[in-house]
């Protein structure tokens, strides 16, 4: 099958699974169950045979109809696409074995629309990863918004509500408010919006105007959680831990910084921004995201929503990254999407088989608790370790790399807040740690309970190993990091 | 064409016209509504076989009984008068298809003929409206389906809809009647009635006073008319205690026609003849539409009765499409016509889902719909597809009017932004109404659940379906209505100076 | 002298206003559409006035040389126009007569009343 078959393939794969997710509900929970797998793994095996292609310097690409005239919705693999879509694809297969064990073990409600508003949501994820233009981009972007609402409301009480409120009203005041008209600015100067190695702007617009659009698009496109459109991800900790952990940790974060990378990248062009003095900024604002989160994760009690936190933090590492516009920064922000994403949804799955198994949600409750869940908890450390930055985590190679850049280009602003924010990582890591392994049980905890389902474990483990594997074997991520920055100075 | 098919125009509003006064006499149940139904379908195919005359070759005149204009009465059909009649006869046939049921159990069946009836009148004027090219039958058409509309909307069982149709048809009639003082303050100075001869004639005596008052009296009669704010008034309970069915009907199509009046004596009549005039249109009109779509969206964001909160949001999108207008370029009256078409869609799948609401609800207040998406799923996913629609969620129709509309608002450089600012936040405005109903509709818990034990007829899932179905279309494939408003914006700016 | 010679003019303009204050300001019903056909009746003055020629005659055929006729073309508008306003007028008696039944009064501040309760 040609790539541009593939491609179109990649889309509408989880679609057609939907369906089948849909219908099969009707039939057996296991049916269901196994049309997620075997979809899942259909599109990771579809993504990833682009790879070699991608890596052997091949960008395929399809226009499939044009819209309005200049406008039209076109897919385009590109190496960063290509890395977050294969995250992606990848990560369902384990976040699905993962959410069998959790739906189950929690006796959770309406299980079948969960899983068909997952595979739609996939759906969306590839359409941002191959979109070959902004428009594109805009309308599955969009569709991501949407299609994740469900799953963020999906208790239903009324806090959970209100909570899903905030999520979308945020992201689609950020989107509407701010990115739509960013996209229409550009296509209204440019002429068009397609992502072009080396940047669409030059020549368009000069003078401050380069920070405004550079400021609607980076507010606009809130999933980046850029402060201050960052009140959405906490918002989403009510969803489902296997929603917060494929979605709020890889999926749609990190389409928000990776929409941002590409707009940096392919629509600015990073000679252009590194010339113009109207986007230093964007570096300041991501540096002040990165402490503030980080600080106010320190305070945070609840566990999913210090995760919260960190994620926020930890987005911004790939915007502040992005922002220092040298290729090792760029490197490092594309393999910061990937360590980023190893780590958290190994903390996220870890933090939902702790709910699982003991209902336990707050951080003072975990004292003693590695002994009773030592799988889960080790995955935990290793997790920890990765959002520190230890090695042998994948977390210490794409801050190196970041940590080079900003060397490279004298950015004394990124360096301080790196090495800050590694403190602040460990300062409100470390206890967790420390509670889970050396301090006694208190409480409650008298009521014994094992590890989670095993699916949820074995998804877990699967994850904490990546983790680590990605310290030793992240060859192919860092060729396709490098692909993206060849030509630039 | 020959034959039949040269008699087109004629027969748009010819063929409703008959039915009516044929229908009045069907007294066996049912029959008023199929006949009705059939004599729409008619229209329709009729309009579509103009619109395809239209597109290949360019407007279509038609002179009645082959007296020459401007002696005679004149018939045109071109870009503009095409996407218009789809749009009327289009809604007129979603609306009767899907609404038997709903209409049986709204509308007496002893009154139903005289509905029906009047239902065929309203098409017939409406499309004698769009189909016209002279003032005055321009001015005809409209009061027959001024009428008509009247009896439609108080033909349901709510009482206060009498209150509200009177204030419409005070409302309406001082309207069409400052309409026709202009129009006789033209005839008085230029001697002829036909729009094109009018355009001729008005160069020599442009700049004398009838002329102007004509253009005032002209301007504000429409604007009653066709709900521009600050003259909305009776639109919202007009629609709010109007028979179901009748509301979408009137709402995809009645405001806009007169809206197309106001366009074509605007381009075509005194856009080129009166000096400062493409400044006044743009100066008096702007501000009113901006209000109108900050008004309309914020009172919406309120209302708890669904009907008049889409009424209000209409009252909104009559303001974008003013705004496009008002903007006078390319781009701008492309996005103020294309959205005409786009805004019936959504807006008459909106109403059709409200109607299927109502049937299983005990009423149309945000309250009765507790818990209803879980009732009636494939409604309220009819509802949410329309719902986003208006929004403008990209993917749908009335994205692609929100998208030329910042568009044409952008050309304009930084003038443009106050515009931008107030369609965003507008748009923004339409999230949290829309949002509230799907809340309340899928989280809330119902007050008695599943007492009612009506079903809702598969005809009206159906067209509902069809309707929404169409708005991810037509937002995908917009080019059939996109060419029609290009062809016409094309068509109305030729005639500028 | 020209303004006393537009004499017409100002009826119209009289009887338009008076007949728009009554739809306004009057709260009856009936007393609003009674406005309402004033309203209309200015505006058929206006036409008839424009269409008269100085010395003209009723526009009916004669075999008199040299006849000079009043334009005949707003004298037909306005029966047209005539007709559109007793329709409207019949339609708003039958609806303040529907509303006469349902909510016993026809003054418009009583029904506000009544449907606010």
């Amino acid at each position: 099958m040609n790539a541009e078959a593939t491609i179109l393939l990649a889309l509408t794969l989880p679609l057609a699974g939907a369906v089948g997710i849909a219908l099969a509900g009707r039939v057996s929970p296991n049916l269901r169950e196994a049309v997620t797998l075997v979809t899942a793994a259909g599109l990771a095996v579809a993504v990833w045979s682009l790879l070699p292609v991608v890596m052997a310097g091949g960008r395929p690409g399809v226009t499939v109809t044009e819209l309005l005239p200049g406008v039209e919705i076109a897919f385009s693999v590109e190496p960063l696409g290509m890395l977050f879509a294969a995250l992606a694809s990848g990560l369902w297969i384990v976040n699905s074995l993962y959410s069998i064990g959790y739906m189950r073990g929690n006796n959770e409600q309406h299980q079948t629309r969960f899983y068909v508003m997952f595979a739609i949501s996939l759906a969306a994820t590839m359409g941002v990863a191959f979109a070959g233009n902004l428009f594109t981009l805009f309308v599955f972007y969009e569709a991501l918004t949407l299609s994740t609402y469900p799953l963020v409301s999906h208790k239903g009480d009324e806090k959970t509500v209100r909570s899903a409120r905030v999520y979308l009203g945020i992201l689609l005041t950020t989107s509407i408010g701010l990115f739509l008209p960013a996209i229409i600015w550009t296509y209204t100067v440019v002429g068009s919006g397609d992502f072009t190695p080396g940047g669409i702007i030059e020549g368009n617009i000069d003078g401050p105007a380069i920070g405004l659009l550079l400021g609607l698009f980076v507010f606009g496109i809130g999933k980046a959680a850029v402060m201050p459109v960052q009140r959405w991800l906490p918002a989403a900790m009510v969803a489902p831990t296997p929603v917060s952990a494929l979605l709020h940790a890889v999926a749609v974060v990190k389409a928000g910084v990776f929409t941002v990378t590409k707009v940096i990248v392919y629509i600015f062009g990073v000679d252009f921004l590194l010339a113009a003095p109207s986007s230093d900024w964007l570096l300041y604002a991501a540096a002040f995201t990165i402490i503030a989160a980080s600080v106010v994760a320190l305070r945070q009690q609840n566990l999913k929503r210090l995760l919260a936190y960190s994620t926020i933090a930890q987005l911004s590492y790939v915007v502040m990254a992005a922002a220092v516009l040298k290729p090792l920064a760029e490197i490092g922000a594309a393999l910061h999407m990937v360590a980023h994403a190893f780590g958290k949804i190994t903390l996220f799955f870890a933090a939902g088989a702790i709910y699982v198994a003991a209902h336990k949600t707050e951080i003072h409750q975990l004292r003693g608790i590695g002994w009773r869940m030592p799988i889960t908890m080790t995955a935990f450390t290793i997790g920890a370790l990765s959002m520190i930055g230890v090695p042998p985590t994948g977390g210490f190679v794409s801050k190196w790399y970041i940590l080079a850049g900003a060397f490279a280009a004298e950015n004394y602003v990124a360096l301080f807040t790196i090495i800050l924010s590694t403190v602040l990582n460990a300062a409100y890591f470390l206890p967790i740690i420390y509670m889970a392994w050396f301090m006694p049980e208190t409480e409650a905890a008298a009521a014994t309970h094992g590890e989670a389902p095993w699916p949820a474990v074995l998804a877990l483990a699967i994850t904490a190993m990546l983790t680590i594997a990605f310290f030793f074997f992240h060859g192919a991520a860092l060729e396709l990091g490098r692909q993206v920055v060849e030509n630039l100075s | 064409m020959n034959g039949l098919a040269q008699h087109l125009p004629a027969l748009q509003v010819v063929v409703p016209m008959l039915v009516a006064a044929f229908v009045v006499l069907l007294r066996p149940r049912g029959l008023a509504w199929a006949a009705c139904t059939v004599a729409s379908v008619l229209a329709f195919g009729i309009a579509v076989e103009l619109t395809q005359v239209v597109l290949g070759a360019g407007p279509v005149t038609y002179l009645m009984g082959s007296w020459p204009a401007p002696y005679g009465i004149e018939l045109r059909v071109d870009a503009l008068s095409a996407l218009l009649l789809l749009v009327v006869t289009g809604a007129s046939v979603f609306a009767l298809v899907s609404g038997r049921q709903s209409l049986d159990a709204q509308i007496e069946v002893e009154r139903q003929p005289y509905f029906f009836a009047a239902w065929l009148l309203a098409l017939a004027g409406l499309s004698g409206i769009v189909v016209a090219a002279d003032a005055f039958n321009i001015f005809v058409f409209m009061e027959i389906s001024s009428l008509a509309s009247y009896v439609l909307i108080a033909g349901g069982p709510d009482r206060r809809a009498l209150p509200s149709v009177f204030k419409y048809l005070i409302m309406g009639t001082i309207g069409a009647t400052f309409y026709l003082i202009g129009v006789g303050l033209i005839y008085m100075m230029t001697g002829t009635l036909n729009l094109a001869d009018m355009e001729f004639r008005i160069h020599a005596v442009a700049e004398q006073n009838p002329i102007l008052a004509a253009a005032g009296f002209i301007t504000v009669g429409l604007a009653l008319k066709a709900a521009i704010f600050p003259l909305h008034v009776w639109l919202p309970n007009a629609y709010t205690y109007a028979p179901h069915m009748a509301t979408a009907f009137l709402a995809a199509c009645s405001t806009k026609v007169s809206l197309y009046v106001l366009l074509r004596f605007d381009f075509f009549v005194f856009q080129e003849n009166l000096a400062g005039h493409a400044f006044q249109f743009a100066a008096y009109l702007m501000p009113l539409a901006l209000l109108g779509i900050l008004v309309g969206s914020a009172v919406a964001m309120f209302e708890k009765n669904v009907k008049r909160m889409l009424a209000f949001s209409s009252v909104a999108q009559i303001g974008y499409m003013m705004l496009g207008a008002s903007l006078v370029t390319v781009a701008g009256l492309t996005a103020g016509i294309v959205h005409i078409f786009n805004h019936a869609l959504a807006k008459g799948t909106l109403f059709l889902a409200v109607a299927a609401f109502a049937m299983v609800a005990a009423g149309v207040r945000l309250d009765d719909l507790r818990g209803i998406a879980r009732r009636m799923p494939w409604t309220f996913g009819a509802f949410i597809v329309a719902g986003l629609s208006l929004i403008g969620i990209p993917g749908t129709a009335g994205f692609v009017s929100k998208w030329y509309l910042i568009s044409a608002a952008m050309e304009l450089g930084p003038a443009g932004l106050p515009l931008v600012a107030v369609i965003l936040i507008s748009s923004l405005m339409a999230v949290v109404y829309i949002w509230r109903i799907v809340e309340v509709a899928c989280f809330a818990k119902a007050a008695d659940e599943g007492t009612s034990a009506v079903s809702v007829s598969p005809a009206l899932i159906t067209i509902m379906w069809f309707a929404a179905l169409a708005n991810i279309y037509f937002g995908l494939v917009p080019e059939l209505p996109l060419t029609l408003s290009g062809a016409a914006a094309a068509e109305l700016l030729d005639h500028l100076p | 002298m020209e303004i006393l010679g537009l004499y017409h003019y100002w009826v119209f303009a009289i009887l338009l206003m008076t007949g728009f204050y009554a739809v306004i300001a009057k709260l009856n019903l009936v007393k609003k559409l009674i406005g309402l056909s004033l309203f209309q009746a200015a505006v058929f003055l206006l036409y008839i006035t424009m269409g008269k020629v100085d010395g003209g005659t009723a526009p009916i055929f004669s075999d008199a040389a040299n006849a000079v006729f009043s334009n005949p073309l707003p004298q037909v508008l306005i029966l047209t126009a005539i007709v559109v306003g007793i329709s409207t007028t019949a339609l708003g008696l039958g609806i303040v007569v529907r509303i006469k039944e349902e909510y016993g009064s026809i003054e418009e501040d009583e029904i506000q009343e009544i449907d606010r309760r």
